[in-house]
């Protein structure tokens, strides 16, 4: 049996078209006077030629690229360091906050106190702390290179942030579904590890990234105790020619590397949505 | 009886998937309409078809005589005449039963918070729910809960209500409180289409029965001629499935 749209049908689709195309035209439209409006206020500035001269000069943003292009591989190289264990510590550190066995008080204690210190401290204080308190107690063990106490330091801080995350949404997860688990005879660490973990991590995932990009930038900031990243090698360039260029360049690179991620977070957002409404959540 | 909505030609397609093809019915004002049939025959899909919480792949639906199913429609106006009620009650756990039933009333209707509080008070206190109404749902059983989301759908005043397996999540002994309900609804000359798996009920309140079977209206007619008379193999293998599990 082969079907041909009605009459109807056909004109409610040409509709529909015509609609669409009409907010295209609308959306590029709204788009190009907003442009034109931002270029003509800043180019119309009073300080528009002295500012573009002192961020925006190509001569000095080439001279400097190479040393802070070095510097950015180095943020990558800590970022992924970095994210490794703030997953594993964030992780173990949710777990145990939601453990309910008496036993493990002392643990659960530990995990609160832990999460409530470094959510609410700034970073640049643990930076500073550990970047300068450690070395200053002279533990022959623990190297002093700013890169690694640096390190520790965005640890220390995105562990709490990202545990927070994940009892988030382990608390999310239907107690029923913990309860079913546990009714076909599965223990509590089994329960946690196949049941109620995999519907943790897709539920706050996007929230998780979040966290992530965030950390990306942040890695910015061990700069502060020397370590010579994009930032700090901006600063060198910056303290030879007082041409904050180089500053900007750093940026935009930070931006370049943060851009897939956020991109990523925000499909995996689309992809959850569409799914939730295919439920008949409208 | 006048026309009050009207489907014809209703086609609904998930990708490959057609699930309602051509349907074509009638709703005269103030009529119950029973809509019958097994899981997936596109029962549930007509429903949202009819409140327009899905796009139709084609056909239209007038809602008395003015196309609603038009494409730019006003959604929350036409959505408005339209009182849906559905198999999991839905009602807001953060908002008491009162405020349940007041909330549309206020923020849709623009009904000042006094007039939509006497109007809920009155719905409430005419079907024995008067002391709940500062409850909130979780603490009503769930026939209760069920009979609060039905006269929250009321509560604006609707041309149609919507019954979307209403009875399928309780009891016995609370399927009795909420059919009632509906029963004295329908003397209130409400125009009603109730999807649903009770079939005394349907034989009971309903003014036409239609039995949908692949999608399409396999058979309709009054109560008697479904129930008593079925036609078609699809209808009478049904009947006879509901029979065998005691449902008949």
């Amino acid at each position: 049996m082969t079907y041909t749209p009605s009459t109807l049908q056909l004109q409610r689709e040409d509709a529909k078209r015509r609609a669409s195309r009409r907010s295209t035209a609308i959306a590029l439209l709204s788009t190009l006077i907003f442009g034109a409006l931002l270029t003509v206020i800043v180019v119309n500035a009073q300080g528009f030629n002295a500012v573009r001269e002192s961020f925006f000069n190509w001569h000095y943003a080439q001279k400097a690229f190479p040393r802070i292009f070095d510097g950015i591989l180095l943020n990558l190289r800590v970022l992924f360091i970095a994210e490794f264990f703030v997953l594993i510590f964030g992780l173990a550190i949710a777990v145990a906050r939601t453990t309910t066995s008496p036993v493990l008080y002392p643990l659960r204690l530990v995990a609160t106190i832990y999460t409530d210190i470094f959510r609410g401290m700034p970073l640049l204080l643990v930076l500073f702390l550990v970047g300068l308190g450690i070395p200053g107690l002279r533990l022959s063990y623990v190297p002093n290179s700013a890169v690694f106490l640096g390190t520790v330091a965005l640890v220390l801080t995105y562990s709490a942030y990202v545990a927070e995350v994940i009892r988030a949404g382990i608390e999310g997860v239907n107690p029923t579904q913990r309860q079913a688990a546990r009714a076909l005879g599965l223990s509590h660490s089994q329960t946690l590890q196949h049941v109620v973990l995999p519907q943790a991590f897709r539920n706050v995932t996007p929230p998780l990234l979040n966290d992530l990009v965030s950390l990306q930038k942040d890695s910015g900031l061990i700069s502060v105790l020397g370590a010579v990243d994009a930032i700090r090698a901006a600063g060198i360039e910056t303290a030879q020619s007082f041409n904050f260029t180089p500053y900007v360049v750093a940026g935009g690179l930070f931006v370049l590397l943060t851009i897939p991620l956020t991109r990523y977070t925000d499909w995996l957002i689309r992809r959850q949505d569409r799914a939730q409404k295919a439920q008949g959540v409208f | 009886m006048s026309t009050l909505l009207e489907l014809s030609g209703i086609r609904k397609s998930f990708g490959e998937n057609l699930v309602l093809n051509d349907i074509s019915l009638r709703f005269p004002q103030g009529s119950a309409t029973v809509i019958i049939g097994a899981s997936g025959s596109g029962k549930s899909t007509l429903m949202r078809c009819i409140n327009l919480l899905e796009e139709l792949s084609d056909g239209q639906i007038l809602l008395e005589g003015s196309d609603i199913s038009a494409y730019g429609i006003n959604l929350d106006s036409v959505r408005g005449k339209i009182g849906s009620v559905f198999q999991a009650f839905n009602l807001f756990p953060h908002l008491t039963v009162l405020e349940n039933i007041t909330l549309a009333p206020r923020l849709v209707q623009k009904k000042s918070k006094d007039d939509a509080t006497v109007h809920a008070l009155s719905l409430l206190k005419r079907f024995g729910l008067e002391d709940k109404a500062d409850a909130y749902p979780n603490l009503l059983s769930g026939g209760q809960q069920q009979r609060v989301a039905i006269l929250r759908a009321i509560a604006t005043g609707p041309k149609v209500l919507l019954l979307d397996e209403v009875t399928s999540a309780l009891d016995p002994v609370l399927i009795a409180e909420v059919l009632a309900l509906i029963a004295e609804l329908k003397s209130d000359g409400i125009t009603m289409i109730i999807s649903t798996h009770e079939m005394g009920f349907a034989k009971k309140i309903a003014d036409s029965v239609v039995f949908l079977s692949g999608g399409v209206v396999c058979e309709s007619g009054t109560p008697q001629q479904i129930f008593d008379n079925p036609q078609s193999p699809e209808l009478r293998n049904f009947l006879g499935a509901l029979h065998d599990a005691g449902r008949l």
